[in-house]
């Protein structure tokens, strides 16, 4: 595929901790992915309509917040709504071992990611699954 | 799917993987543009350019918003760099543009610049194309934070909007022959800081230094709060204003004349290239490039062969 992996890094909820999203979106950016940033306190309709208009391969979603076990499955709820089943999901964060797997296994997060992960993991996965795309 | 024909019938997914397509380019973006054009030409197209940090997202969202409570629908192409080095990008035009969110209404589009030098994309004009077929009233570009040379804005929209910042008045000499020529309305944004009356006044006296506009339209000098939404009424009105003028004086045409000349030579460029690339092997191409370099042919004549091989009928 020649095109460059198109992803979106979005804060769902009200916490305020935008250190780890701008991490990932540059690191992301120096491995020559075009990383579309919306900023803090996102709606699950808000993320899935920009996904939906910038066409993303990947949506990456930072959560501090604790919120996470309602924003995320709504988040995926809306995306199937839209016929948007192609899309990876990724997120990190604040996020308990038990709700990652219940995450990944019961509502289509691809992977999680915790403090300290390395950043070349993060695009390594990324760009493994969407060597695959169309 | 008939991507055309779906984002003819207002489908939102259809149109956003039409403009990756077109971003992508090649055989397929090109008989889809062709499929739409006879649909496009009824937007006002709008560019919006200033230097990095000026405002140009905010005042780009507070104009939409805008236009929306008259009624008119809004689409939005925003330009980000490439960065050289990684062909990565962060595009983050639409932070300022949240409130637009949620409003079917508008649609709002992030573009790389992938390389190229003129403040907007080598696709910027053909997305444009389809937000038009797709039935937006008006188009704003926002253009990557420009300083002199990322003027080629002028030649892809009807009505280009430059903004300036208080302070930038001291150097306001030597900055931007460039930029003030295409400018057919000046923003001083950030008029709630120190200096935009000075600002504005020194523009105004640039403008009257400079020759008679060519095309019989002076630049109006605005300010605005883009941040708090204030001074946008008058900037929309001086835009429809201007298309108004555009139309009544007969350079509308002549508008669209540069503008289908500048379309026309990017498409011949970039189908020349492709159609030589597609009949000249990998090796070959090489092989000119080694001579070139090795000084034994020069690169206009090797260049002269491979437009003979790429137009002609019988290669292949
Ligand atoms: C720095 C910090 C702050 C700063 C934030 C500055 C900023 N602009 O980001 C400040 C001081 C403002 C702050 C405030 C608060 N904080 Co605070 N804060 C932290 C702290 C110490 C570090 C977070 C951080 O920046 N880490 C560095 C980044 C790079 O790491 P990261 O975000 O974890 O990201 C990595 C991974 O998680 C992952 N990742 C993250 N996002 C994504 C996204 C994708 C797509 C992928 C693939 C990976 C990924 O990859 C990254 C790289 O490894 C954490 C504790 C901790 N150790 O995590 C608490 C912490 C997050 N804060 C917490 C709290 C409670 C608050 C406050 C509510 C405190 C208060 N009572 O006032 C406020 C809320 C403010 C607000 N408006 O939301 C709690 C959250 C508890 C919870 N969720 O259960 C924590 C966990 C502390 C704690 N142990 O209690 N905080
Ligand atoms: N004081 C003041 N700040 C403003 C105003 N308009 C925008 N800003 C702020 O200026 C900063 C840059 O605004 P943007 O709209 O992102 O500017 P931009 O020209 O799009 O920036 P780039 O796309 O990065 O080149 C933001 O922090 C805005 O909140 C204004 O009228 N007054
Ligand atoms: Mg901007």
């Amino acid at each position: 595929m020649d095109r460059p992996i198109r992803v979106l890094i979005a804060k769902p909820g009200l916490d305020g901790h935008d250190r780890g999203a701008k991490v990932i979106a540059r690191a992301l950016r120096d491995a020559g992915m075009e990383v579309i940033y919306t900023g803090i306190q996102q709606t699950p309709q808000m993320i899935v309509e920009a996904a939906l208009q910038e066409d993303v391969d990947v949506i990456g979603l930072s959560i501090l917040s604790g919120a996470h076990m309602t924003l995320l499955p709504r988040l995926m709820e809306l995306l199937r709504d839209h016929g948007m089943h192609d899309v990876l999901v990724v997120a990190g964060g604040i996020i308990s071992d038990d709700d990652a797997r219940i995450l990944k296994e019961q509502h289509g997060i691809a992977e999680v990611y915790g403090p300290g992960a390395p950043t070349h993991e993060i695009v390594r996965f990324i760009q493994e699954r969407c060597e695959t795309r169309t | 799917m008939d991507l055309a024909q779906a984002l003819l019938d207002g489908n939102r997914r259809a149109l956003a993987q039409a403009l990756t397509l077109v971003e992508t380019g090649g055989p397929q973006a090109r008989s889809l543009l062709s499929a739409l054009f006879a649909q496009t030409g009824r937007a006002h197209i709008i560019g919006v350019t200033g230097a990095p940090g000026a405002g140009k997202s905010t005042l780009v969202a507070a104009l939409a918003a805008y236009w929306r409570r008259a009624g008119r629908t809004v689409g939005i192409i925003a330009v980000d760099p490439t960065s050289p080095f990684t062909r990565g990008a962060i595009l983050g035009d639409r932070i300022r543009m949240q409130t637009l969110s949620g409003d079917p209404g508008v649609f709002i589009r992030s573009m790389a610049s992938r390389g190229r030098l003129g403040g907007i994309a080598r696709a910027t004009g053909d997305a444009v194309a389809l937000l038009d077929a797709a039935n937006f009233d008006v188009v704003l570009v926002e253009t990557v934070g420009a300083g002199q040379g990322e003027v080629e804005i002028a030649a892809a929209a009807h009505t280009t909007i430059v903004i300036e910042t208080p302070g930038a008045g001291d150097d306001i000499q030597a900055i931007k022959a460039g930029i003030l020529e295409i400018a057919d309305l000046l923003v001083v944004n950030k008029a709630d800081r120190d200096g935009a009356e000075q600002t504005v006044r020194q523009l105004r006296a640039m403008l009257s230094l400079a020759d008679p506009p060519a095309d019989g339209w002076t630049p109006p000098v605005l300010t605005a709060v883009a941040m708090r939404g204030e001074g946008i009424e008058a900037i929309a009105t001086a835009a429809e204003r201007h298309l108004d003028y555009l139309r009544n004086s007969g350079r509308f045409t002549g508008r669209e004349q540069e503008r289908a000349a500048h379309e026309l030579r990017l498409i011949l460029q970039e189908t020349a290239l492709e159609r030589v690339r597609a009949r000249v092997s990998p090796s070959e191409w090489e092989a000119l490039i080694a001579q070139i370099v090795a000084r034994t042919l020069d690169p206009y004549a090797a260049a002269d062969h491979l437009l003979e091989r790429g137009l002609s009928h019988s290669g292949e």
